[in-house]
């Protein structure tokens, strides 16, 4: 009966490790204090039983100082609990400049994985492994989760948003991923696998995809049959911004507001163009709501992802800490 | 106990026959035991949803209900257990009975609007009743949304409402009992002579009257959206799921601060009793219910670190998180004190809390694995928070909400219970409680989410061994119901205070008359004071 | 002490009380207490709009105009008046002068039917103007799913309002019966006083509410 029943998860990312020494340090924190009080208060349960109907106990004066001892010892250790698990926190929510970047999109009661270069997967993930991966993430209805156990990583996935994980897969094998927010009838059954696989063999499988092409150039497509390049043109004559080399830097609204230029404010522009409009354009694009679905929105986002600068930009200020750009467009300083 | 003690000849209990006599009270007594036959009542219902869930989890696969009916089950669990169960719980039955009886008034300050909290809690739950009879809901006791309110094809509105509604059945009890603490205490009670019940209880409302208003603006913001679609919460129409989940757990984690503190001031009321000493540190312990009841409001954000939240506030909310923990901490160190050099007997009553001291610890200290950013990322959402929350929910709530029972069932009844099917009945729950709920720490570090009808088959065993446990608590649950109704009946007859507690609830008869007390009690004595005869000036 | 030691009882006096004063605290700190519910009650409705008038102001400002602001503005006045007309009816009552208290109470309630009267007013227009959610809305085209949200949220802010206002009117029909049937004396004030407390509420309610729906950008002129 004992054996196939695993009582600790497998460590198959290199955060696994940080997470799992923190909470062997909270289970120690833990055993000793319960250790120590139950064991008090079995002890004096025993020790000061009753022995005499009328006995009564003896009033022990209590005090400031051991009052305080016992208030300032436990929150000492819990800050030492919040310092070092805010410093791994930190690690978890900042990825390497350099990730190979995945979209997700979860649906009730699927996920679809897309890579960049066109492999699209249905409930299996293939990642390779040694390498940092990003999972930029949405979903077409409900609130959904990625939880991977083996790599201790965990976000949800929302609607009308973008929300990114990132891990580095230190073993290759299957380890299952679970869809972690309730979602309606068949959440328990929205699950799937992560295939980590020797980078050769990642590289085999990557290559024998069902050529449509990279996310990127289908999105090429979808811009032209959109006709968004009649007003995006790489030259200043379009009456929208120039949207080559853009990706990543800060722009100026209308407003004076300042916006990063990256996956969100994209799919916002194409979603709804008029509630943030580049300073010195007309508010008149149109919205593709309901005209372009979760993928093709993926699709546009790689394409101008892509876009090279026709020229160099040299006072575009760089972007603030936004999410990491793919590995194929590094953020023109 | 001497056979010759006889019930007082006038007693809230006889005072008055028929229904029409209990229906239209405002006898605080018998409004908390309307309150008791209630909860009870609720209790098994949501009880049973769990002997179904654990019933089908002990196999992977989804073989017993459908998966529709499942999440049904989880749902009306959740429901009925946090907002018709634990929440009213102890404030409204033994808060109703003992307050005016802890400072010597003759009752609450609104007897009224006592009687219509009971009404308007029975209304919410017909509500929510009629959900579950016409099909159920399928969302979750949390309801995010879009899923309730886009997506789910079952009874959310109603049961939005039922909850609407019976959240204010929450407010006028908070409302009641902080004015009746704040001006009917006996001449000479003062705040730190009151029992520290009345601390937690006080604590209490302040919850009550602060958050239940958040809970019923946005369950009703919810029922709003489904029938309007307004869009508040749909991103399609511009809105935020996440502001759903601001909303609800501002009022919803305080909610659990709602259903443990009662717990906590029985065992400030048992300890002393039963090892017949003051309680160790009592303006700590005093201070302590407040300082949770204030710092509760602090740290709802911890329910979204995975939610899309900023990493930045979600350090705040883990450094708040952190800090909630200590008082309860001092509460426990405090508790084991009173221990020390006690004279310490093993009655039920003693059993449960020495029970609540040891299963509170273990679930507060789960929780700061959950206060810890990097350790919540990867249990979230599982087995390990539905471990922590049940280990202080049914590990310290319902073990404390027991204990009262024992303790003050003498008083309630007039009538003594069987103490040894009650020691009994107290191992069992024990043993019980720890078998269901410790396997699922290891099942939620494992990587086993919640809400799963169906896992992965690696996790069988220790499911399995969770499902034996939830059998042997369902036992354990059901002896007392018996034997506490035996001795309605036939229990032997307790007197005014069949063990010696300190206490100016004891100091009347069992039952108490109708007007608690003949004459307004004088305090001169300090809470707990057993090392020190006491005058009293009470008939 | 015997069983029958007397205690003076007013006609009044609820028998948990020790005396008069107990009681009128009670309901005094009863009421504020009730209160303090209402404002977290109308908090989360005052929170969700915060958070989207902040994510959209431009639509927020072009809904926000198309209120009516005289109607609302002349609410304001008709409130703050009808609070006036309250204060000065507990302190007829506190004076013992029934027919002043009378009088305050009717005006005070006469106002308070102005106001709703107003608002039905309101709510007819802006369903002719098809501003109603669910009901045929329409908005130009740039704002039209924000300004969707603003009159969601109007409607449901000043639909709670205008509840509370409705149970105000009712809670003042008792007071009026009571003053008219002499239950209220300089001695037993409280009820007027309370009731007073809680009408003053809702015109705070209003006071917020009518900057934060109707005067959305109206300080920039052309």
């Amino acid at each position: 009966m004992w054996s196939g029943t695993p009582l600790f998860p497998e460590q198959a990312s290199t955060m696994a490790a940080r997470v799992d020494n923190l909470y062997f340090f909270l289970l120690a924190v833990a055993a000793f204090f319960t250790v120590l009080i139950a064991g008090l208060i079995v002890y004096y349960a025993f020790r000061y039983r009753r022995r005499a109907p009328d006995e009564i106990g003896v009033h022990i004066h209590g005090g400031l100082a051991l009052e305080l001892t016992w208030t300032i010892v436990p929150a000492l250790i819990t800050v030492v609990m919040f310092v070092w698990g805010s410093s791994v926190f930190f690690a978890q929510q900042r990825p390497p400049d350099e990730t190979v970047n995945i979209y997700v999109v979860g649906k009730q009661w699927m996920w679809k994985f897309q890579h960049l270069d066109g492999q699209r997967e249905i409930d299996e993930l293939h990642v390779p492994v040694g390498r940092a991966v990003k999972l930029i993430m949405t979903s077409e209805d409900v609130i959904h989760d990625v939880f991977v156990p083996a790599f201790r990583v965990k976000a949800d996935v929302l609607p009308g948003r973008y929300t990114t994980i990132w891990f580095q897969a230190t073993k290759p094998g299957r380890y299952h991923l679970f869809c972690a927010e309730y979602c309606g009838t068949r959440h328990s059954g929205m699950t799937g696998e992560v295939i980590v696989m020797e980078p050769a063999e990642y590289q085999a499988w990557l290559s024998g995809g069902t050529g449509e092409g990279s996310l990127a150039s289908a999105g090429e497509k979808l811009f032209a049959d959109l006709a968004c390049n009649t007003c995006h043109r790489p030259d200043s004559q379009g009456r929208g911004p120039v949207l080559d080399g853009l990706f990543g830097k800060t722009v100026t609204m209308q407003n004076g507001e300042n916006v990063v230029f990256d996956e969100a404010y994209i799919r916002e522009s194409i979603l709804t163009p008029t509630a943030k409009v580049v300073a010195g354009f007309q508010p008149i694009m149109p919205t593709f709501q309901g005209l372009v679905s979760e993928e093709q929105l993926l699709q546009l986002i790689e394409y101008v992802k892509s876009l090279r600068s026709q020229t160099e930009v040299p006072t575009a200020r760089p972007a603030t800490p936004g999410p990491a750009t793919g590995e194929n467009t590094p953020v023109k300083k | 106990m001497s056979s010759t003690v006889l019930l007082p000849p006038r007693h809230y209990l006889n005072d008055g026959y028929g229904i029409r006599s209990w229906l239209l009270t405002r006898d605080h007594k018998r409004i908390a035991l309307l309150y008791l036959a209630a909860i009870t009542f609720f209790f098994f219902v949501g009880g049973a949803f769990a002997v179904m869930i654990r019933l089908e989890l002990t196999t992977p696969i989804g073989d017993f209900v459908s998966d529709e009916t499942y999440n049904k089950l989880f749902t009306m669990h959740g429901v009925m257990m946090v907002f018709f169960f634990l929440v009213p719980s102890i404030p409204a039955t033994l808060g109703n009975f003992l307050i005016p009886l802890m400072i010597g008034a003759k009752d609450l300050a609104f007897p009224k609007l006592n009687l219509l909290s009971w009404y308007i809690y029975i209304l919410g739950g017909f509500f929510t009743l009629y959900a579950l009879i016409s099909g159920g809901v399928d969302t979750g006791w949390t309801f995010y949304t879009p899923f309730s309110t886009v997506s789910s094809t079952t009874n959310v509105i109603p049961t939005a409402l039922g909850i609407f509604i019976t959240g204010f059945s929450s407010i006028l009890t908070g409302l009641n009992f902080i004015v009746t603490i704040h001006r009917m205490r006996a001449p000479g009670l003062t705040w730190f002579r009151m029992p520290l019940f009345l601390w937690s209880l006080y604590a209490t409302s302040l919850i009550f009257v602060l958050g239940t208003p958040v809970i019923a603006i946005t369950m009703l913001l919810v029922a709003v959206e489904r029938i309007f679609h307004f869009g508040f919460f749909d991103p399609r129409l511009g809105g935020d799921p996440v502001l759903f989940q601001h909303l609800f757990w501002f009022y919803s984690h305080p909610a659990v601060y709602i259903m443990v503190l009662p717990a906590m001031g029985v065992v400030s009321e048992i300890v002393p009793a039963y090892c017949r000493k003051r309680i160790f540190g009592y303006p700590f312990v005093a201070f302590a219910s407040v300082a949770i009841a204030v710092l509760g409001f602090l740290v709802w954000g911890h329910h979204l670190f995975v939610a899309g939240e900023s990493p930045y506030a979600a350090m705040i909310f883990s450094a708040l998180s952190f800090m909630v923990a200590i008082p309860s901490a001092v509460k426990v160190f405090n508790w084991t004190a009173t221990m020390y050099k006690g004279s310490i007997s093993w009655d039920t009553p003693m059993l449960y809390a020495i029970g609540f001291i040891g299963l509170f610890t273990i679930g507060g200290l789960t929780g700061l694995f959950l206060a810890t950013l990097p350790i919540d990322v990867h249990v979230t959402d599982t087995y390990f928070v539905i471990a922590h929350f049940h280990y202080i929910m049914v590990g310290g709530a319902i073990m404390g909400y027991m204990g009262g029972l024992h303790y003050w069932w003498p008083k309630i009844s007039g009538r003594l219970y069987n103490e040894f099917l009650a020691k009994i009945s107290a191992g069992i729950i024990f043993l019980g409680f720890n078998l269901t709920f410790f396997p699922q720490f290891v099942l939620g570090y494992l990587g086993m989410p919640r809400r799963y009808h169906a896992y992965p088959p690696e996790f069988q065993v220790l499911n399995v061994l969770s499902s034996a446990g939830a059998s042997i608590l369902g036992v354990g649950y059901l002896i007392p119901l018996c034997y506490l109704l035996w001795s309605l009946r036939y229990g032997l007859v307790a007197g005014s205070n069949p063990i010696g507690a300190v206490g100016l609830e004891w100091m009347t008869t069992s039952p108490p008359p109708t007007e608690n007390f003949l004459e307004t009690p004088i305090v001169t004595w300090e809470a707990y004071q057993y090392d020190q005869p006491m005058e009293t000036h009470v008939a | 002490m015997s069983p029958e030691a007397v205690h003076t009882y007013s006609p009044a006096l609820a028998h948990q009380f020790d005396d008069a004063g107990q009681q009128k605290e009670a309901a005094t700190l009863g009421m504020w207490v009730f209160l303090v519910t209402e404002v977290l009650f109308f908090g989360g409705l005052f929170v969700t709009y915060l958070v989207y008038r902040n994510w959209y102001p431009g639509a927020f400002t072009a809904a926000s105009h198309e209120m009516i602001v005289w109607a609302g503005t002349t609410n304001t006045f008709v409130l703050i008046t009808s609070s006036l007309t309250m204060a000065l009816a507990v302190h007829a009552a506190q004076l013992g002068n029934r027919r002043l208290l009378m009088t305050f109470l009717i005006i005070t309630m006469a106002l308070g039917c102005v106001f709703l009267g107003i608002k039905a007013f309101e709510y007819y227009s802006e369903y002719v103007e098809h501003h109603v959610p669910g009901m045929g809305f329409q908005f130009e085209a740039e704002h039209f799913q924000h300004a969707q949200l603003f009159f969601s949220l109007y409607f449901m802010m000043t639909g709670l309002h205008a509840l509370h206002m409705i149970i105000g009117l009712g809670i003042m029909s008792v007071m009026l019966w009571w003053s008219y049937r002499g239950v209220i004396t300089p001695e037993y004030t409280n009820p007027i006083e309370i009731s007073g407390l809680y009408w003053h509420f809702v015109d705070i309610v209003w006071i917020f509410l009518f900057p934060l729906l109707y005067l959305i950008g109206r300080h920039v002129h052309g």
